[in-house]
């Protein structure tokens, strides 16, 4: 007899609110013990390696956009502000200085102080975040150097350009090694380390079956609401079984939803992709503008780079646990991290085909230049090389100050309008 | 002094033209000459030049051109440099260029190069990425790796490979011209009456803008004209400027701080001066010029090296030029620089050193707030020290 379908569905909300809830049950309970704790990023978290030597995993990106979800960002932004960081720079950024200077007291607990930081360069400003903490705290910072996209030179994974990539990686892995065991006086257990690899394995496959599952028609999740979860604690539980148990719950319900007919959104009309981020201030408000017209976002690009880097055929190589992580993070930045984010119209292009999409949402926030700067361009080149319509609007991840709720449900409409107009003509 | 005077007015001609004449001029001398362009803040130059190309750096359009296509290109909040570089490019300026290569420098500049990939699908587009971590014992190792592929990369576009000892030879050739430069700042720092910081600065950026055996010839001659230039020097006060090391100010706004003040030291153009001593010639040229980035070289906010503390390295400049103050700047939207900026500003108040605080952006073109600003700074220090 298989799970009864009252207890498939919902059952993932559930379990992903007491997952995070234990994270942060667990981060509170270190800033009151000292367990070390490493300050780490969504893109190239390390989280495999760093679970080794048992360090809590705080991700400020992620405490910063809880801030703004719980509606608070505003007052955070502006202590950041008075101690002097200009209104330009990012608000991820600006919300964390805001908690660090309230002692890491947090809407849902506390964050403890880090003992190391560990950042990769695919956001450049992750490391001059990092060496806020650097300043505010004098703890170790180390910059796990993921070289990124450079075209064909990368394509060709037999090349000299991803050989010599790869060893940079692992060299530098080597060395953050050494750095982990002098702070936490562990040896590095290769074993374990492999045990972390295999439970990220089983994630990245479950993670991709999951995003898979919304080629249904109807879409049976949508990828700015619960996707986002779904990253959260990707990135949370990245190499732990409870992170494989909760993709598997995940993978279940999505199927038990396609089979009941069940559609993220009642009344599906319009099959949409989000190339960069939501607006976390006005979380709610973002979806319902596209809901309200029947739109469901099926995929986005937020789902692959802040996915874990988790692309088709991610899998570790066992057998030689530490060479084949510094290769998986190589080919991340490659495709998951630096592909997706700067030069995402081929990936655009299968996914438009397979996802079976209407048009495309470009979100510029003014937080994030990496993920922003060029969107306006690629929105043009879909249309005009692919005739997808894309719809570019501007606003914040975390800056409620940016917000311009006209301006924003006026494009929104008048891009369904004209998306209903053109799905029309090709039919 | 006629000649001096000559000298810089054609300097500043050179650099406030966007039809880049002495890239064309190049061009005509070299018929079938391939240009590579780079992107603030260092590129190697000397791999283009060994392939027997002619190297530009691209540093933005400062006020010269009124940036139209590259707005509907480019999200709002991005820095002025990226789109000016851009438009330059879209307009058709840049129509010469075979390569263009944009470092790693900030999450801007790396966007903008998928567009410049998407928008001219001719030209040869990468991005080159320097170490982040520039203390890890495998940098230079990698690094080297990374030069070697854009030479690869050069030599498919030029036909023709790049021998060790042509690389020794532009390496050479290099050398000369960052010594001259240090001469320069040296004089800077010794008798800043003798050039004003608008001309030192002239003297820098030309170098990106034509070829280097040209401008080195040209800078000996200024550097042997300069000591008998008939400038007595005044009381003003001694500044670092810091916060040029991508987009530039305006000349103007050079001009209206060093009304009030001597720039005895600044991070302006810094990639032209990165390598801070010679490019050693023996042994294998490639390894010399990724050890020479990494270990032989100043800093910027855009590079993470923590053996190179920013705010340290900024006291240490102020100390070594013998600043009484700095002027800390930014540019408009420019994250690395906006948060720099903070650490700078708090390391300096630590330290006990004045600093005025300011942002600015290339195509700016009134200055009397800034004029006023700085006038007052000044004053107030020259009263504080008096």
């Amino acid at each position: 007899m298989g799970t009864p379908t009252e207890e498939i569905l919902g059952a993932t909300r559930r379990e992903g609110k007491r997952l995070m809830d234990l994270w942060w049950q667990e981060m509170t309970e270190a800033a009151q013990t000292g367990r070390p704790t490493a300050y780490v990023f969504a893109m190239g978290s390390m989280a495999e390696l760093l679970r080794t030597f048992g360090f809590v995993l705080n991700f400020p990106e992620i405490t910063s956009l809880q801030i703004a979800v719980r509606g608070q960002s505003q007052a955070y932004i502006q202590a950041a502000e008075d101690y002097g960081f200009s209104p330009d720079v990012c608000g991820y950024v600006k919300a964390d200085v805001g908690l660090q200077l309230r002692q890491g007291e947090h809407p849902y607990g506390k964050v403890p102080r880090p003992s190391l930081v560990v950042t990769s360069n695919v956001c450049n400003t992750y490391i001059k975040w990092s060496e806020i903490w650097e300043h505010l705290y004098g703890c170790p910072v180390f910059v796990v150097d993921l070289p990124g996209w450079r075209g064909r030179d990368s394509a060709d994974l037999d090349g000299e350009t991803f050989r010599n990539d790869a060893r940079y990686v692992l060299g530098q892995l080597q060395e953050l090694i050494g750095l982990c065991e002098r702070i936490t006086g562990k040896r590095f257990d290769l074993d374990r380390f492999r045990e972390h690899l295999a439970e990220a394995n089983r994630m990245a496959e479950l993670y991709q079956a999951v995003c898979e599952t919304n080629r249904h028609v109807p879409a049976p999740f949508n990828a700015v609401v619960e996707g986002v979860t779904y990253q959260g604690i990707a990135h949370l539980y990245r190499g732990s079984p409870e992170g494989s148990r909760y993709f598997q719950q995940v993978l279940q319900e999505m199927q038990e939803r396609i089979r009941l007919g069940m559609a993220a959104v009642p009344d599906e009309r319009f099959r949409l992709v989000l190339v960069g981020t939501t607006c976390y201030s006005h979380f709610r408000r973002f979806v319902e503008l596209f809901a309200s017209w029947g739109g469901v976002f099926v995929h986005s690009t937020y789902m692959i780079f802040a996915g874990g880097g988790f692309v088709p055929g991610f899998a570790y190589d066992l057998s030689r646990p530490l060479e084949s992580f510094a290769e998986r993070m190589v080919t991340a930045a490659y495709w998951g991290y630096t592909g997706s984010m700067f030069y995402q119209q081929d990936w655009l292009d299968e996914v438009v085909q397979r996802w079976h999409v209407d048009g495309i949402c470009f979100h510029g926030v003014k937080s994030c230049r990496t993920v922003s700067t060029g969107l306006p361009d690629v929105r043009e080149w879909m249309r005009v090389q692919r005739n997808v319509p894309g719809l570019f609007i501007q606003s914040d991840l975390v800056d409620p100050r940016l917000w311009s709720d006209a301006q924003v449900k006026n494009r929104v409409d008048a891009f369904f309008e004209a998306l209903a107009a053109h799905k029309a003509a090709r039919r | 002094m006629e000649e001096l005077e000559r000298i810089f007015d054609d300097l500043r001609a050179l650099v406030e033209d966007p039809s880049f004449p002495a890239v064309r001029r190049w061009l005509e001398q070299n018929p079938g000459g391939k240009v590579v362009g780079s992107f603030q803040v260092f590129f190697p130059e000397e791999i283009a030049h060994a392939a027997g190309m002619l190297p530009l750096k691209i540093a933005g359009a400062g006020g010269t051109i009124q940036v139209r296509q590259a707005d509907a290109r480019i999200a709002a909040f991005v820095c002025s440099i990226v789109r000016s570089s851009l438009e330059l490019a879209l307009s058709g300026r840049l129509d010469f260029l075979s390569v263009m290569v944009v470092p790693n420098i900030c999450d801007a500049a790396r966007n903008a190069c998928g567009v410049w990939v998407r928008s001219f699908p001719h030209m040869r587009v990468e991005t080159l990425y320097h170490p982040h971590n520039a203390a890890s014992a495998h940098a230079v190792d990698y690094l080297t790796g990374e030069y070697r592929r854009i030479g690869r990369i050069l030599e498919e576009i030029g036909g023709r490979p790049i021998t060790d000892e042509a690389l020794r030879g532009s390496i050479a050739l290099f050398n000369e011209n960052r010594r001259l430069l240090r001469e320069v700042y040296r004089i800077k720092r010794e008798t800043p009456w003798l050039l004003t910081a608008v001309e030192s600065y002239l003297l820098v950026r030309s170098a990106g803008l034509m070829p280097r055996e040209e401008h080195n010839a040209l800078l000996r001659r200024v550097l042997e004209l300069l000591p008998q230039r008939p400038v007595k020097k005044q009381d003003r006060i001694r500044v670092v400027f810091e916060g040029g090391f991508c987009e530039q100010p305006a000349l103007d706004m050079l001009a209206v701080i060093q009304n009030a003040c001597y720039i005895v030291d600044d991070d302006l153009m810094i990639g032209l001066r990165w390598i801070t001593e010679d490019v050693p010639l023996e042994g294998d040229p490639w390894r010399n010029l990724a050890d020479s980035y990494v270990n032989r070289s100043t800093y910027s906010p855009v590079q993470r090296d923590p053996r190179k503390p920013k705010a340290e390295m900024l006291l240490r400049r102020i100390r070594e030029s013998g600043a009484e103050a700095a002027i800390v700047a930014a540019a408009k939207m420019c994250e690395p620089g906006l948060e720099e900026q903070v650490h700078y500003s708090r390391a300096l108040e630590a330290a006990g050193i004045p600093h005025l605080v300011m942002e600015f952006e290339e195509s700016m073109t009134v200055f009397e707030q800034v004029g006023m600003e700085v006038e007052t700074f000044a004053e107030s220090l020259l009263f504080q020290f008096a």
